[in-house]
């Protein structure tokens, strides 16, 4: 297959996100949008074309959501899995977990998307595109994230473990009620950085086909000619969404900290 | 399956192209590291009517993706060579977050350090100059490391404005050998073989900082 054009190697799949088809083996780097983007002269107005195209810009939104919230949700399980097992007495659970975090993190995710979507399918195993992207986010996130619930835990204060253990709780129990609690009040804000870097790293699956928001706006972008206000466009929505994510995040963290009874927090 | 010759054939390309990667990633972060400064000395020092707006900016451009931000300017700048307009890109994402680093380390400097200069009489940038800086950027070492990996992880992108680094090189050689599994798992182990003792290294500088 011929290198196309950046978005045209993506046309061929389908503006839908029920459209995906099987990864066809797109050939090379994708070529980035044509830089001499002189506004054709039958070019409709960017305002006009953009109230045609809203619902479709809808579906690609709610692919980079879908994206977002499905490798958030595998980062997260992942997350709590290598942290608490970072944190683990036993030293072969202890090693297994860092190999894991440290492979994930030392392997950049644009790497493992990549391999996900073109060296898999030469092991013959095939993923559909966007399960490629859900699957390379969630783990390389959970890596980082791992991190981040292992030095949670690790400072929560000793004596809180201590007194649980006077009390006769057994380990499960103590984690759950006593450590984990006090360990998520602190987990929330690391967490908030990660999920924001997340959302920002799920552009990335336009370049393994996945009609996402990224898509949908280049879509246009190519239909306009209107560079600037696309892509100006596209930034905003980004910045909106990391916004709303944030103040989400913030009002978990303050109700996590209410029921502490550390009150007034952040 | 797993071929030996592909993999010794693809090898050669894949280092060729890291010589690029490695290249991206020093020069962005130079960008970075300085940028970053005058961003955290601006947002500390300058008028409200000039911190606000570029605070304002900087915060756009940290919640916004670096590709996107590659399309936008590769579209938006086209007298610009792909790496350098890659590395500029590059640089202005990381400064955005090194300034924040940056702030807190200023925050860090004791607020004696202050009122001796100002006791000293020292004119306002030699008391940032001689005085503060030194002092807070010693600090932010180890964050300023773990960047420098992270950007090192997201040169990549720069694949998508036609630089020919590492995963540009193994995505070629990928689609014209039929050879994915092999180019790309060695580019994994290159950026594994790089960043982890890089990773150590920055851990090490902070336990000792921190003693």
């Amino acid at each position: 297959m011929s290198h196309g054009q950046w978005a045209e190697t993506l046309v061929s799949h389908g503006p839908s996100a029920g459209a995906l088809s099987l990864p066809e083996q797109v050939a090379g780097t994708p070529l980035p949008p044509a830089r001499a983007s002189g506004a054709t002269e039958a070019a409709p107005g960017f305002l006009a074309e953009l109230g045609s195209a809203l619902p479709r810009l809808g579906e690609g939104l709610l692919v980079t959501v879908e994206a977002t919230v499905l490798g958030a949700a595998l980062a997260l399980v992942l997350s709590y899995a290598l942290g608490l097992a970072a944190g683990s007495s036993r030293g072969l659970v202890r090693g297994g977990a860092r190999v894991v975090v440290e492979f994930f993190r030392g392997t950049s995710l644009y790497v493992q998307l990549f391999w996900l979507f073109f060296a898999l399918p030469m092991l013959g195993f095939r993923l559909e595109p966007l399960a490629c992207g859900v699957l390379a986010l969630g783990l390389n996130f959970g890596a980082y994230g791992a991190e981040v619930v292992r030095g949670a835990v690790a400072a929560v204060p000793a004596s809180q473990s201590e007194a649980a253990v006077a009390l006769g709780m057994r380990p499960g129990l103590r984690l759950r009620r006593v450590v984990l609690p006090q360990a998520q009040a602190l987990m929330i804000a690391p967490f908030k950085n990660l999920l924001v870097q997340l959302l920002k790293a799920t552009p990335l699956l336009s370049l393994v086909t996945v009609p996402d928001l990224t898509f949908e706006i280049d879509q246009l972008r190519s239909a306009t000619g209107d560079t600037a206000a696309a892509y100006l466009l596209l930034l905003a929505v980004y910045g909106a969404v990391a916004a709303v994510l944030s103040l989400l995040m913030n009002a978990l963290e303050r109700s996590a900290k209410a029921r502490l009874g550390q009150g007034g927090g952040a | 399956m797993w071929d030996g010759d592909a993999a010794l054939t693809a090898l050669p390309v894949v280092l060729k192209g890291f010589g690029v990667t490695l290249a991206a990633t020093v020069l962005g972060f130079v960008v970075a590291a300085v940028l970053g400064l005058v961003l955290a000395v601006v947002g500390r020092a300058a008028p409200r009517w000039v911190a606000a707006p570029v605070g304002g900016a900087a915060a756009f451009v940290r919640s916004t993706p670096l590709l996107v931000q590659l399309f936008a300017a590769w579209v938006l700048i086209p007298a610009l060579d792909p790496l350098a307009l890659g590395v500029l890109v590059l640089g202005v994402h990381y400064a955005t977050y090194l300034s924040e680093v940056y702030r807190t380390g200023i925050d860090a400097v004791p607020k004696g350090q202050w009122e001796a200069c100002t006791a000293l009489s020292l004119p306002r940038h030699r008391t940032w100059r001689a005085v503060v800086l030194p002092q807070a950027v010693r600090n932010v070492l180890p964050p300023l490391g773990n960047y420098a990996v992270s950007l090192f992880k997201e040169t990549p992108l720069l694949s998508v404005i036609t630089v020919h680094e590492m995963v540009h090189e193994a995505n070629t050689f990928g689609s014209t050998h039929f050879a994915y599994l092999e180019s790309f798992t060695l580019a994994a182990a290159v950026f594994l073989l790089a960043s982890w003792p890089t990773s150590l290294l920055v851990r090490r500088l902070e336990a000792r900082l921190a003693h």
